[in-house]
């Protein structure tokens, strides 16, 4: 469905882009996972065809945008990251307009235009100003002004940038429709949850180079740890966790405050070998629980850095 | 056809949407057009001016000193007041009054002298404000008519004048170096004036004292003057609203053009911008939708102040309307292109919107649409015909008051298309597709 080779855009000095390449096949939602200033909007631009590349290619169904009117245009739908609305106008009378660019007659414009309101839910606010609509209503109607054409692809670019966690959900909820509807969606974020919840592969950039590209699952496998055995000891003073690191099952231990962060490759094996270790040197405690590593601790992992402090 | 359609109907939307700043931005130029239309001849072109307020400090105090007051007083450009020296130097500096003129001692004598023999000429103490060059310049006319007129006419007729012909007819009979020729010369000359005061008296006393003897006035002006207006016809009488309401329209539809330019440039940064990148549609499409959307506007505007004019001011296309049209289709093209022109080659927002209405202003100005360009030196002038503003101001007032036919629209037609042309070459090759 779509095919992105060797991306590459420099500007001056900067690199924005640097060999970035992935696929994303029918009904597939890839995440572009990086922190701000990776070069995931300037990635999307290119395939959007606001850009040209220095060099690589973009492919949609095997074939590359020739032109500004190139029919190809057509397959895609961009929600860009910046509000891309008329406030002055009613929310029907700003989608009547984007079908309008796309050559949609009248009868079909209209049955698209009330599509999108109903999925988006503001059928009840078609005939109301945008500029009197909340962020989380505009981010919506945002979204629908993208699938008027009725898309194959749609390029999200951090589509739930600035809205409350009840907007949020009521997007993630449109993009699942959306994605059972067959959609392929290439969905740029820097939220891990956000990436983990959607996406079916995510392809992790930073400063403009693709360093990990493919399932949560594989992600995980990347990690030295895939379980993290959590024990919230009773007095933690003068506990050393390093200690722990010679038993065989350990691959990392950490103190925050009174909880104790044990990372192992098996639960089964590893749990009973933490706590029998902690009651035979004289640690009780009073909670254990267990976890599973987030991208967060991929992005750490991969480029040793935090992905919300990334620069 | 339909995108180009949207394109063109949601750019009017936006612009008629905010209905206050519709109106403002007619009435602005409406009230402007109002006033200096007024300023510069009103209908009719019979809009009483002000007169020039001039101060006399009369030092001399005598017939002809008076005489003189008397004479400019009696002119009706000017506002003529008695004053002091300080007084009047006081007035000057602070702008109440634009001239001063100070007679001095001795002034009726010493001019009478002078306007018979080679007596040094005595000085007319002259104070005016710097600031008002084109009325010191009317009133230096007015105050040597004036002074020709009270010095001859008191020389001919008056006690000095007779007195001092006395005087000089016993200063050439008591000359010895003087030739006989030239003395026989200057006693006819001298004894003819004597002799015409004489039969004045005579006449006068004869018809009593309200005759008037034929050289009472003294030296006048040997013409008068019969003006006449060339306007679009015989009985037509100029309209200087015509003429201030294209002005003004020339200006704000500048001003509007320079509003799409910025907003255009403003577009560029936003989702809006991407959104119609993504959409399948050519570059010429997203600019030439400008062009006509900016072009209506601009029809809108000079429809509606025209509209205006002719309602309340009675001012009417005289020429050929089509010409009128034209010239009004060509000039809104223009201005639309100059705004892509200045969405091509603007930097920041705010860097743009100062470089951009400072070149608008200075277009208006040169154009002639705040004051006419015969003020402007030749060199300006000369140069003003690189300016599309002064195009679209002749192609206006030849159109309207001048009454010029169709012909006459050609060439501002012309090279208001010319200037939309480059502007647009400028503006396609210039603008930043990218979003970066």
């Amino acid at each position: 469905m779509l095919e992105v080779n060797g991306l590459t855009k420099i500007y001056g000095k900067l690199t924005a882009v640097s060999g970035v390449s992935f696929r994303a096949d029918h009904g597939e939602t890839i995440g572009l996972l990086g922190p701000n200033g990776a070069g995931k909007t300037t990635t999307v631009s290119i395939i959007a065809g606001l850009l040209t590349p220095d060099s690589g290619e973009v492919l949609i169904e095997g074939k590359q945008v020739q032109s500004d009117t190139d029919p190809v245009k057509r397959k895609i739908g961009l929600v860009p990251q910046d509000m891309a609305l008329y406030d002055q106008l009613t929310a029907r009378d700003n989608l009547t307009f984007f079908a309008a660019l796309y050559s949609l007659a009248r009868a079909k414009a209209q049955r698209a235009i009330d599509d999108a309101l109903s999925l988006v839910a503001l059928s009840d606010r078609a005939g109301d100003k945008v500029g009197t609509f909340s962020g989380g209503m505009k981010r919506r109607l945002n979204l629908a002004a993208a699938l008027l054409h009725d898309p194959q692809i749609l390029l999200l670019d951090e589509p739930t940038v600035g809205v409350d966690p009840q907007s949020r959900n009521a997007i993630f909820d449109n993009l699942e429709t959306l994605k059972k509807r067959g959609k392929t969606l290439i969905y740029t974020t820097h939220y891990m949850e956000e990436a983990e919840r959607l996406c079916d592969r995510i392809v992790i950039i930073d400063h403009g180079k693709v360093i990990a590209n493919d399932t949560l699952q594989g992600l995980h496998r990347l990690l030295p740890v895939t379980n993290i055995i959590a024990v919230e000891l009773d007095h933690a003073d003068g506990f050393k966790p390093e200690r722990m690191l010679t038993l065989v099952e350990v691959k990392s231990a950490a103190l925050e405050q009174d909880t104790l962060r044990v990372g192992v490759h098996d639960l089964s094996r590893g749990a009973p070998v933490v706590l029998r270790w902690l009651a035979e040197n004289g640690h009780s405690y009073h909670h254990v629980s267990s976890e599973q590593p987030d991208l967060e601790t991929v992005f750490l992992t991969l480029t040793g850095r935090s992905l919300r402090d990334s620069k | 056809m339909i995108p180009f359609i949207a394109l063109v109907r949601k750019d009017l939307r936006l612009f008629f949407n905010d209905r206050k700043a519709v109106i403002v931005g007619l009435l602005v130029p409406i009230v402007l057009a109002s006033f200096f239309g007024y300023l510069f001849g009103g209908r009719g072109g019979n809009a009483e001016t002000s007169k020039v307020p001039v101060l006399v400090i009369d030092q001399d105090g005598s017939d002809i000193s008076r005489g003189l007051i008397a004479q400019l007083a009696g002119d009706k450009n000017l506002d003529v007041k008695p004053s002091t020296l300080d007084a009047a130097r006081a007035a000057v500096r602070k702008g109440k009054a634009t001239a001063a003129i100070v007679i001095p001692k001795d002034f009726g004598r010493d001019a009478g002298h002078a306007f018979f023999t080679s007596a040094s000429k005595p000085e007319l103490g002259l104070l005016y404000d710097p600031s008002h060059n084109v009325e010191l310049g009317m009133v230096k006319g007015i105050l040597s008519g004036a002074v020709m007129q009270t010095v001859s006419k008191e020389m001919f007729t008056g006690r000095a004048g007779r007195e001092m012909v006395d005087e000089s007819l016993a200063r050439v009979d008591s000359d010895s170096q003087l030739p006989a020729e030239d003395r026989k010369v200057l006693r006819d000359l001298l004894g003819g004036v004597k002799e015409l005061n004489e039969r004045q008296d005579e006449r006068r006393e004869r018809e009593g004292a309200s005759g008037e003897s034929q050289l009472s006035g003294g030296l006048t002006m040997p013409y008068e003057t019969r003006e006449e207006a060339i306007t679009s016809g015989r009985d037509v009488e100029y309209n200087g609203y015509a003429h201030s309401f294209g002005g003004m329209a020339v200006q704000f539809i500048l001003f509007m053009g320079l509003d799409v330019g910025i907003a255009l440039l403003m577009l560029r940064e936003t989702g809006l911008w991407q959104r119609l990148r993504a959409a399948p549609l050519s570059r010429t499409m997203l600019l030439g939708s400008r062009t006509v959307s900016a072009s209506l506007m601009a029809g809108f505007i000079l429809l509606v102040l025209f509209s205006f004019a002719r309602i309340v001011f009675g001012v009417r296309i005289l020429g050929s309307f089509a010409g009128f049209v034209l010239v009004c289709a060509a000039f809104s093209l223009m201005t639309a292109a100059f705004g892509l022109m200045i969405a091509a080659i603007g930097g920041t927002v705010e860097a743009t919107r100062g470089y951009s209405i400072m070149a608008t202003l200075i277009m208006v100005m040169l154009g002639g649409a705040w004051v006419p360009t015969f003020v402007f030196p030749e060199w300006l002038r000369k140069l003003t015909v690189v300016v599309p503003t002064r195009w679209a101001m002749d192609g206006l007032d030849g159109m309207t008051w001048r009454g010029l036919g169709f012909s006459s629209a050609l060439a501002p037609i012309g090279v208001l298309l010319g200037f939309t042309l480059l502007f647009g070459v400028i503006a396609v090759m210039r603008f930043r597709w990218g979003t970066e």
